[in-house]
């Protein structure tokens, strides 16, 4: 795509997603409270700038794993958003069928391999992604989506490490919002710089203010053009915060209203539209009228699939495997 | 004695905190265990109780919480892991299946795991494929370990003292449907062990046996008493702990009713309760049945997200019903 201040295209791209992915969340929160929506729920308002500004730096064929806290990278990947609603709602066009739910939306014809409801599970995938691209010479990149969380399991460690050591054309992208759950960041490493990790690894570790679209686009196009020439991966930490809790059932007992508040002053998305009004790449107005856009699609993506029929249990047993065909 | 009313949460919680009362070296490890007090709310108030030594938040790292909990257990500690979601132990299997389940034997007996794994289990949430299995015979199947699937908070609470106690791993699959709904019968005060394997006959009928684990005891046992009405009599068995399996009382049974029929919520295919039927199909009250032995378990595929895909995918009681009274009324 390019970068969000290059046009006033991107920068109207780069403020819908971002309107797309919040609208699109408080669609999700308000189907649950009227008891439309089943199953948990996690949300990512307050770090729409992360996906979107990733995303901004990839093509079509570039492909994404994501996580639990996935609807933004789908969206911000080029998802439908009908079809997304429809899937929360157990629908029969929904992405999945109404088999998978939120934690499992992949959407292939924009390259994303999914949702995942395992932290870290989707880590090694993106690695094998990229080193299906490098065998295949595709020229494409494979961007991993996870938390801070998931920094900690292995499966991260032994990812990084392939990614090193067979150059491979990804990216390991952490959403570092402060808490895995209910344990700060502080509390589940020894380490203050998460970038650091990649040092061990042999791979560029760079940190970036994950509230600002801009920034992260421009770490990121720098991580793919780096993946692209062969030069291998780069870990990104980007620093943002949920201003929900860590799904449905979340207290908040681990953190402070203050702190809470305090980072919802950090909204990425008014930040953006300082900087594109002032690069007089957008008007007041205009800016207003792309909210509006995003209102509207988020609205007639949830009428759609309310109206839509729901999934049927028969055929359930022949869908676990693919046909096999001669 | 009304107030004896817990849920498995809180009676799983009494026996934590009985435990951490009666020994220095029990101890509890898990993702958010500690201020969030569980991601189902079982340890709840632990922590403010016992203090953050005692009830040890962990970064999300299965593998190394497991084996760290192993090597605790080897050096005199008495580690219980609460795993989030049953889904996750296949990150920590290497030292569930590899380690703590072999060290005693293949050591020649020179040490031994005395651990519990808590995990909470089962379909019913709306989390989908890889938040709602039933894992049972990823466990059973493996020599060496004991494996617990408490259906009622009394029993959780004996069974989990019982199983602190054990100088083996234990595994203890609690469904997490089960939580939040007070059991039948009220929950003695007290520090009452359940020895492990030892099966429980919840009630007593002469037409049919039915063997069923985890919730699906609940769910049979509604279905005993609702036939009861009709006229039909029903045998329900608990096996509560799933290894060692004790048998006995599942012979004893059949060779007064004649009839068996099977529940488990996992899938049916290579499931825990085929255990029971082969070990039916080789005993010597194998020629009491007069019908054939029938099986009810989840199909077998993932655990689908929407709710009526997710309702299609495990047994329901309408399902137990129908089948009892189809033995019943087909073999006489
Ligand atoms: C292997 C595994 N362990 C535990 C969980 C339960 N869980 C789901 S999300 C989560 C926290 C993840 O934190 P992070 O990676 O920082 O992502 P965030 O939720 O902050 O977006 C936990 C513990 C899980 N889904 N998978
Ligand atoms: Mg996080």
């Amino acid at each position: 795509m390019g970068h969000p201040l290059s046009s006033p295209e991107h920068a109207r791209h780069a403020l819908l997603y971002m309107w797309r992915i919040r609208k699109f969340e408080e669609a999700v929160e308000d189907l649950f409270g009227r008891g439309m929506m089943h199953g948990t729920m996690h949300l990512s308002i307050g770090q729409e700038a992360a996906p979107t500004g990733m995303c901004m730096a990839l093509t079509l064929q570039d492909q994404i794993t994501s996580t639990h806290r996935g609807h933004g990278h789908c969206i911000a990947k080029g998802a439908d958003l009908t079809r997304m609603i429809a899937e929360l709602l157990g629908k029969k066009i929904g992405y999945c069928g109404g088999r998978g739910g939120s934690m499992h939306i992949a959407d292939v014809e924009t390259g994303n391999l999914g949702a995942n409801g395992v932290v870290g599970g989707g880590i090694p995938i993106a690695a094998g992604a990229a080193l299906a691209s490098k065998m295949m010479k595709r020229g494409t990149v494979a961007v991993s989506f996870f938390g801070d969380g998931a920094m900690n399991e292995g499966a991260f460690h032994e990812a990084a490490n392939l990614a090193a050591i067979w150059k491979l054309p990804m990216i390991l992208f952490c959403e570092n919002n402060g808490y895995g759950m209910s344990s700060s960041t502080a509390k589940a490493f020894a380490i203050d710089d998460l970038a650091d990790r990649g040092k061990g690894y042999g791979i560029p570790g760079v940190n970036v203010d994950g509230n600002d679209v801009v920034a992260v686009y421009e770490v990121a196009q720098a991580a793919v053009d780096r993946a692209k020439a062969g030069e291998g991966p780069t870990l990104i930490i980007a620093e943002t915060y949920r201003w929900k809790g860590h799904s449905r059932s979340d207290k908040n007992l681990y953190r402070t209203k203050e702190e809470i508040e305090e980072w919802r002053t950090k909204d990425p998305i008014p930040k953006f539209i300082a900087r594109a009004i002032e690069a007089k790449l957008l008007t007041q107005e205009q800016c207003d009228a792309i909210q509006n856009d995003a209102i509207e699609a988020i609205k007639a993506a949830v009428n759609e699939s309310v109206k839509a029929e729901a999934a049927e249990p028969s055929g359930l047993l022949d869908a676990v495997f693919k046909a096999v065909t001669a | 004695m009304s107030d004896r009313m817990l849920t498995m949460a809180e009676a799983v919680r009494e026996a934590m905190s009985i435990a951490f009362d009666e020994r220095p070296e029990v101890f509890l490890l898990g993702e958010d265990v500690g201020i969030y007090g569980g991601a189902f709310g079982v340890s709840g108030d632990m922590y403010h109780r016992y203090g953050a030594e005692r009830v040890l938040d962990t970064p999300i790292a299965e593998l190394g919480i497991v084996g760290a909990a192993v090597g605790a257990a080897l050096s005199g500690m008495r580690p219980i892991v609460e795993i989030q979601f049953s889904d996750f132990t296949a990150q920590a299997m290497d030292q569930i299946a590899n380690q703590a389940a072999k060290i005693h034997f293949m050591l020649g007996g020179a040490l031994h795991v005395p651990m519990v794994l808590r995990t909470p289990q089962g379909s019913g949430t709306g989390a989908a494929a890889q938040h709602s299995q039933n894992l049972e015979p990823w466990f059973a199947s493996v020599p060496g370990l004991k494996v617990v699937v408490p259906s009622n908070p009394a029993d959780a609470k004996g069974l989990l003292l019982a199983a602190i106690d054990d100088p083996n791993p234990v595994i203890f699959l609690e469904h997490k449907l089960l939580y939040k709904i007070p059991g039948r019968d009220p929950v003695p005060e007290g520090a009452t062990r359940i020895p492990l394997g030892v099966s429980k006959v919840v009630r007593e009928g002469k037409d049919l046996t039915i063997v069923a684990t985890g919730i699906m005891v609940n769910k049979s046992y509604e279905v005993a008493e609702k036939l009861a009405a009709e006229g039909i009599s029903i045998t329900l068995i608990d096996p509560r702990t799933i290894s060692p399996l004790d048998m006995q009382p599942v012979f004893e049974s059949v060779e007064k009713t004649g009839r068996l029929l099977v529940v488990q919520e996992g899938p049916a295919q290579a499931g825990f309760i085929n255990e029971v039927i082969a070990q039916m199909a080789g005993s010597s009250s194998f020629g009491s049945l007069i019908a054939p032995i029938k099986r009810l378990a989840g199909m077998n595929i993932p655990i689908p997200y929407a709710p009526q895909l997710e309702k299609a995918a495990v047994p329901q009681i309408e399902d137990i019903e129908s089948a009892a009274r189809e033995i019943v009324k087909n073999w006489r």
